[in-house]
């Protein structure tokens, strides 16, 4: 039976200043449906490309390996396809969009995504009512949709803006990058609670942290540890308490 | 960069397959001989039957033009262009000037049912009255003219009423000659630069609008303009006076039929504003680009200026230029009253072989006189463009100030976008900030979109759409929809 | 260049004495471009806010070849080049144009050779194009060039040039700096001198891969002279061209910079100030032209203009199509502190490289008044606190200059020219 998601072997480089940097060196990561699983690694270790990588970013050159999406080629997909395949990436730092209003931008996406998926579209009115509620749900200033993408938006104000997106997109299968970084503990409370309402035997997720206390809300299923381009440690949920009080030099000892 | 390769492989696409408007009409014209003399002048003079002093006017101005050079410091090139092998003056052959719609010629109607311009419908809204409580979407007046003479103008009665004066300029000549000989040429003097004065000695019509004291112009007013005949030159002249406290909005939009020949096109444009009066100008500049190969198309040489002569009087520009093979276009404000405001919004758009140098000239002599410049450029395929701008501040105006922006978008690696602005400043309590940047679309914002699901050509439409707000918003709202549409024709042509 | 002055000739009259002896190819060339066009007049786009009025009223002679040493030596003590830290400075010295090794310091890690016994013209320059370069070329007499040798680290060097004219004389040094690779150098070029006279310099520059060069331009001629000076860079593959330019001095004067980033990489600075009075009329005009990928430009101007000075910048960055991920970036901000002082800006973008990062801001004001209020509200008098600020605007630009001395250098014939307390001189 082919899983949800199956990275297999997966090496990537980038051309930097002209030199090839090799930084995935074959991930190998099983994620089954409905389940939420956890990366944490020191920094550069390859977490973000890894997203990166899995979203489909043409910066970076995948030279080995294979990665299975719903039994599809992930890797073979465009980035759009990516995404109407299910799947959503949830920036590190979300990007400005001048000029860009959010509602139009969420409206049009939601629409391709939906197209691109043999659904309705929605119109204006049946849209604005779904994107009211979940700005609501996430404690979103109502005016956050008549502003431009992201352009002004605090740190905190961008990341629930992406889980917003998130939520009106229904992706089956979330990367949340760093979603934690810069947010106060209420904050990370309502944006925890907004991944939690997605949970499902069909949703799934990856989440990249540096910090046990969003894992504390999402209670994932599995973590791994990355390091150097590779998964040197997996476990269960006990291992963020570990990571926490010891920090990760034993995990990078065994692997050594 | 593969992203923007297959963005740049769609914008090559474009040919003129994409200039929607590029049909001819076949109508009877009245043609005088090719070539520029005074016998054209007098000939053209006699059709309009014409006082004696506006002839003078127009001989004085051939006259200067006769001394004067093709102004050379722009960044546009085309090969020579020879004034004697042009007819300088076409009219379709009906009577000129009609009355109502029923003296229109119907292949004329029909052309402008196929630009979108719904003179039909709204000359009869305006000429029904409508039942209690039902609101008419809202009108429009319309001028439409067709090569050089003006074919229909709609809604002049509820004009009238108003007190508001539209219609074209050869019949306010006859019939407000005071109202015309006061102010024509007081803004663009006839001897104002090689093309004014080529308009002066030989524009044949345009739209006159006169506001009168306190009224606010009940509707937007608007001209259509359309080059139709072969080897014709089109030379049009607009004059817009708005009195003390008066407002009003005219749009201006223009096209062409697809011709391998390139076609010349040298308008003035004068406005006036009186005391706390207010004139918004928007331009949705469309004409025929040429094709891919950069054969054929408009040559776009206009000279529009506006006067803020009273106190508190506001002239606001906005245009969005994506037509043509050469714009060369700087519409300016002399902001001489105190407090006098003005401002240039413009999106200019470049595809294939078309070369833009436009921008503005804001000139400060009133104290405490404000102006704003808005430009976004967008450049693509081989084309050339340029934002051209002149911020003067005289000794007298003290407390002046202006805010001026220009950015430039690149798509693709064979075209060119250029920033020239030009500050000159004789008054130490004025104050001038200028803020330029030029860059294409981020990788960072396309990959964001397509994340998110859209494709390669909307992401590019919604970037350069939000790129381009600041001045799509300053439209009236008919307006800014078409012009929308327009950009992304411009731009994409793939799309959907 | 096209001709566009009715009589080309007639604009070359101060000169035209000087011209019948020439035999040479390259300067019989530069005079012919001269006689076909003239000196450029406001219609020449690169000429439109700057007038050569100046170099018709007068005829200008070749300088003599004797000069008053002590008169120098009191220039030169002014100048704060023989005390101080920069009295151990090697230096070269020029009285109108011509060398004079009584002054002078040759520098040890540096080759120096001489115009006059060289005759070398260059490369870079182009009389073609640039009418003050085709000058120049017609009448050099001498220059130095100064070479720095792979690897060689030649410290700071002066090159100063005294104007001494009792009766109008023009000169026209043809300098050279040339930097293999990986060389280093510091240069301080200073410009000060009394009477009226023209100043037309060519300083060509040249700086190989990984090289450094560090060029400051003090320019405080007589406020009787023209100062038209005509500078072309040449910069290599991870070299670095970093100058300033410091406009004090002069009737008329412009520094016109052409600098090309040769080589991807490669960085240059065109930085500067002018800092005007009177009826000064100061031009700063620089083209930074990309001609590689990779490659960063930095320009910060400032302008203070008093009395019924003029201040000019032009500056043009033109990014060709092969220079990919341009960085580069210009800032020019002038205060007017008169009713009657003017500035003219026109900061240019020229660009046909879509992957490409370019920005420039202009502004243009009076000294804040917040500023001003809150300086006095704190006891600090009107024109104290006027110069304070003043010399706080110039002084940030001036902080761009990366050499102490040099900097130093600024700082005190700026201070002499506009003591800091008090009113001015």
């Amino acid at each position: 039976m082919t899983q949800f998601l199956e990275i297999s072997g997966l090496c990537a480089r980038i051309d930097a200043d002209g030199q090839e940097k090799e930084i995935l060196r074959g991930v190998d990561l099983t994620i089954p449906p409905g389940e939420v699983h956890a990366i944490m690694g020191p920094n550069g270790c390859g977490k973000s490309t890894l997203s990166y990588v899995l979203a489909g970013r043409e910066e970076y050159e995948v030279t080995a390996g294979s990665v299975q999406f719903h039994g599809q080629d992930l890797l073979a997909m465009e980035p759009e396809e990516r995404a109407a395949a299910g799947l959503f990436l949830a920036f590190q730092s979300p990007i400005e969009l001048p000029g860009v209003n959010n509602a139009n931008f969420l409206r049009t996406a939601v629409n391709a995504v939906r197209r691109a998926r043999g659904q309705e579209e929605l119109d204006a009115v049946a849209f604005l009512k779904a994107a009211r509620e979940a700005a609501k749900s996430l404690s979103m200033a109502p005016d956050m949709l008549k502003r431009n993408v992201n352009v002004g938006f605090s740190g905190g104000e961008k990341k629930r803006n992406e889980v917003l997106q998130m939520t009106l997109l229904q992706p089956s299968f979330a990367i949340l990058d760093e979603t934690d970084s810069g947010l106060d503990v209420d904050a990370l409370r309502i944006v925890a609670e907004g991944v939690n309402r997605m949970r499902s035997p069909e949703f799934s997720a990856l989440v990249i942290t540096h910090h046990k206390r969003l894992l504390d809300y999402l209670k994932p299923d599995r973590i791994h540890v990355m390091a150097k381009g590779r998964i040197i440690h997996s476990g269960g949920p006990e291992l963020a308490e570990q990571i926490d009080t010891e920090g990760y030099t034993r995990f990078l000892a065994e692997a050594a | 960069m593969p992203a923007v390769t297959e963005t740049r492989e769609a914008v090559e696409k474009l040919g003129q397959s994409s200039y929607k408007w590029g049909f001819e009409t076949e109508i009877d014209m009245d043609l005088a001989p090719k070539g520029l003399n005074e016998d054209t002048i007098r000939l053209i003079s006699a059709r309009k039957e014409e006082p004696e002093w506006l002839l003078e006017w127009r001989l004085s101005a051939y006259r200067a033009w006769l001394t004067m050079a093709e102004p050379k410091w722009a960044k546009v090139s085309y090969p020579p262009i020879d004034y004697q092998d042009l007819h300088y003056y076409a009219a379709p052959k009906k009577k000129p000037g009609p009355k109502s719609l029923e003296e229109v010629d119907p292949e004329l109607l029909r052309t402008y049912e196929k630009l979108g311009i719904p003179l039909h419908e709204q000359a009869l809204l305006a000429g029904v009255e409508l039942p209690e409580g039902e609101v008419a979407r809202t009108p429009v007046a319309v001028d439409a003219v067709f090569d050089s003479v003006s074919v229909v103008t709609t809604f002049r009665k509820t004009l009238e009423e108003a007190g508001v004066i539209f219609c074209p300029i050869s019949e306010a000549v006859k019939d407000h000659p005071e109202l015309v000989r006061k102010y024509l040429g007081t803004v663009v003097p006839a001897g104002d630069n090689f093309y004014a004065a080529l308009n002066s000695a030989v524009f044949t019509d345009g739209s006159f609008v006169y506001v009168p004291k306190g009224v606010r112009c009940p509707m937007e007013l608007s001209t259509y303009f359309r080059i139709n005949a072969r080897n014709t030159g089109q030379f049009e002249r607009t004059l817009i006076v708005v009195e003390d406290g008066a407002y009003v909005s005219y749009l201006e939009g223009c096209t062409a039929p697809m011709r391998d020949e390139n076609q010349l096109h040298a308008a003035v444009v004068e406005l006036v504003a009186m005391e706390d009066a207010s004139i918004k100008y928007s331009t949705v500049q469309n004409w025929y680009p040429g094709d891919e190969n950069g054969r054929g198309g408009i040559y776009n040489f206009v000279t529009k200026r506006g006067a803020c002569r009273g106190a508190r009087s506001k002239i606001s520009w906005t245009q969005v230029e994506t037509g043509s093979a050469i714009t060369w276009k700087y519409p300016s404000c002399i902001l001489q009253g105190e407090g006098s405001v003005g401002e240039f919004y413009s999106v200019a758009v470049t595809n294939n072989h078309q070369q833009a140098d436009t921008g503005t000239k804001m000139i400060h002599i009133g104290r405490n006189t404000r102006s704003t410049i808005i430009a976004k450029t967008i450049s693509a395929g081989q084309s050339d463009s340029t934002y051209r701008g002149l911020v003067r501040v005289l000794p007298k105006a003290s407390g002046a100030r202006n805010f001026t922006q220009c950015d430039s978008l690149l798509i693709g690696d064979q075209c060119g976008a250029h920033t020239v602005p030009y500050i000159e400043n004789r008054n130490m309590a004025a104050r001038i900030e200028h803020e330029a940047t030029t860059s294409k679309i981020s990788e960072d914002q396309l990959f964001y979109c397509r994340q998110r699901g859209l494709s390669e050509e909307d992401a590019v439409g919604l970037i350069v759409n939000g790129f381009c707000r600041d001045v799509l918003k300053e439209l009236p709202m008919e307006f800014a929809v078409e012009a929308q549409k327009l950009l992304q024709i411009s731009l994409e042509g793939s799309v959907g | 260049m096209n001709a566009i002055t009715k009589n080309p000739k007639a604009t070359l009259q101060s000169f035209e004495a000087r011209f019948d002896t020439i035999t040479d190819q390259t300067r019989k060339a530069a005079l012919g471009a001269l006689h076909r066009v003239g000196l450029p007049d406001r219609r020449v786009e690169e000429w439109k806010y700057t007038g050569l009025r100046f170099l018709t009223e007068t005829p200008f002679a070749a300088p003599a070849q004797t000069y008053d040493a002590a008169q120098v030596q009191a220039e030169l003590d002014r100048l704060g080049v023989t005390h101080g830290p920069a009295e151990a400075l090697p230096r070269l010295v020029f009285v109108n144009g011509l060398y004079s090794a009584e002054f002078s310091r040759k520098p040890a890690s540096a080759e120096v050779s001489f115009f006059a016994q060289t005759k070398s013209f260059g490369v870079q320059a182009c009389p073609d194009r640039d009418p003050l370069t085709a000058l120049n070329t017609t009448l050099a007499q001498d220059g130095v060039t100064l070479s720095v040798p792979e690897n060689g680290d030649a410290g700071h060097v002066l090159l100063i040039s005294i104007g001494q004219a009792d009766a109008p004389v023009s000169f026209h040094p043809r300098h050279a700096v040339a930097l293999a690779e990986g060389a280093k150098l510091s240069l301080t070029c200073i410009q000060a001198g009394q009477g009226r006279y023209l100043h037309n310099p060519v300083l060509e520059v040249s700086v190989a891969a990984r090289a450094e060069l560090q060029h400051v331009t003090v320019q405080a001629e007589s406020d009787d002279a023209a100062s038209l000076a005509t500078l072309y860079a040449q910069v290599d593959e991870h070299g670095s061209y970093n100058s300033f330019v410091l406009g004090l001095g002069a009737a008329l004067a412009r520094h016109e910079v052409h600098a090309t980033l040769a080589a991807s990489h490669a960085q240059v600075h065109v930085n500067g100030a002018q800092r005007l009075r009177a009826r000064q009329h100061g031009d700063l005009t620089s083209v930074i032209t990309h001609a590689a990928p990779d490659c960063i430009s930095r320009q910060t101007v400032r302008n203070v203009l008093d009395g019924q000075s003029r201040g000019v910048f032009q500056g043009k960055v033109l990014v060709e199509r092969i220079a990919q991920k341009t960085d580069g970036y210009q800032m020019n901000q002038a205060l007017l502190l008169s009713e009657q002082a003017e500035i003219d800006a026109k900061p240019e973008l020229e660009i046909y490289a879509d992957d490409v990062k370019c920005s420039h801001g202009a502004t243009v004001g009076a000294l804040d008044e917040d500023q001003m209020f809150y300086l006095r509200s704190r006891g600090v008098p009107y024109a104290e606190a006027r110069q304070i600020l003043i010399h706080a605007f110039l002084e940030e630009a001036l902080a761009l200059i990366p050499d102490e001395t040099a900097r130093a250098l600024c700082s005190h014939i700026m201070a002499q020219r506009f003591p800091v307390s008090g009113e001015e001189a």
